[in-house]
């Protein structure tokens, strides 16, 4: 790679031509929040939330957990990209690599863990109750 | 003086020495509420989850902890969460809000628009204002079902 020039040593290294990639996502993402985390917001405001069997059942709706994975792909990937950017403005040195590790986790394993949880709540059998579906 | 240090690079000025104006409020308000939201709201969205899958037992203790217990010897441990509870649940609503507004705000700019001075200014001011009226007008919502 390169003989030492100025030339070879930034050859391969330079803009790899997906500079407006992250850009991008974090709009594109944006959208959708602002589309599913609204839902979100009047359903939260509109239910019962002290009770467990009402908030189940909405849970459970099909087009509701449909559109509460739909909000934890879109949030997580979100917060991935802005807190990526936080990270990388504010951490330094060795740290930067073990905290962009770590939020890496946390965006993945969360998103995991809301997607399974919701997946369980819609396919649960108990939730049809007697007579249901 | 960092110019008379050798290879000394230009350095820009520091951010202690602008005045501040509601444009750079709202920059880093942009920032601590998504912060917020991505750490706090997310993570308490997903113990929300959480507990309405685990079964009604998991849900009221959820309820109890995070907003009201209703256990005549409520212990200190839980009234200090019922408290704390609301105030986070009001800090995320005025979160959601303000990332909201200046994410609008964001998405406006994008094209190009609302760079001039005074109407970067108005609608700085505006985005501020109009998170903290939407928290207030949703909490007083809120409290008015709550009585």
């Amino acid at each position: 790679m390169g003989d030492g020039s100025h030339l070879g040593k930034v050859r391969g290294l330079g803009s790899s031509g997906h500079g407006s990639h992250h850009w991008l996502q974090q709009r594109l993402t944006a959208l959708g929040n602002i589309l599913l985390v609204g839902f979100l917001f009047v359903s939260l405001i509109r239910l019962p939330l002290g009770d467990h069997g009402a908030v189940l059942r909405w849970a459970a709706n099909p087009m509701v957990a449909l559109a509460l994975i739909l909000m934890v792909v879109s949030v997580f990937w979100h917060l991935r990209l802005g807190l990526t950017v936080l990270l990388e403005d504010y951490v330094h040195g060795p740290m930067r690599l073990l905290a962009l590790v770590l939020l890496n986790f946390y965006a993945i394993g969360g998103a995991a863990y809301g997607i399974f949880t919701i997946a369980r709540i819609a396919l649960a059998p108990v939730v049809a109750g007697p007579g249901g579906m | 003086m960092a110019g008379n240090e050798p290879n000394a690079r230009p350095r820009a000025p520091h951010l202690q020495v602008y005045k501040w104006g509601p444009a750079m409020a709202v920059s880093i308000l942009h920032r601590a509420s998504g912060d917020g939201l991505a750490i706090v709201g997310a993570g308490l969205f997903l113990w929300w989850l959480g507990a309405i899958a685990a079964g009604p037992e998991a849900y009221a203790s959820f309820v109890a902890c995070i907003w009201h217990d209703p256990n005549p010897e409520i212990s200190l441990f839980h009234q200090i969460t019922n408290i704390l509870g609301k105030v986070v649940l009001i800090g995320l609503t005025w979160a959601f809000f303000q990332h909201l507004f200046s994410g609008l705000r964001h998405l406006v700019l994008d094209t190009g628009a609302g760079y001039e001075l005074k109407t970067n200014k108005l609608w700085s001011i505006v985005v501020i204002a109009a998170g903290v009226f939407a928290t207030a007008a949703t909490w007083l919502y809120i409290m008015a079902g709550a009585l």
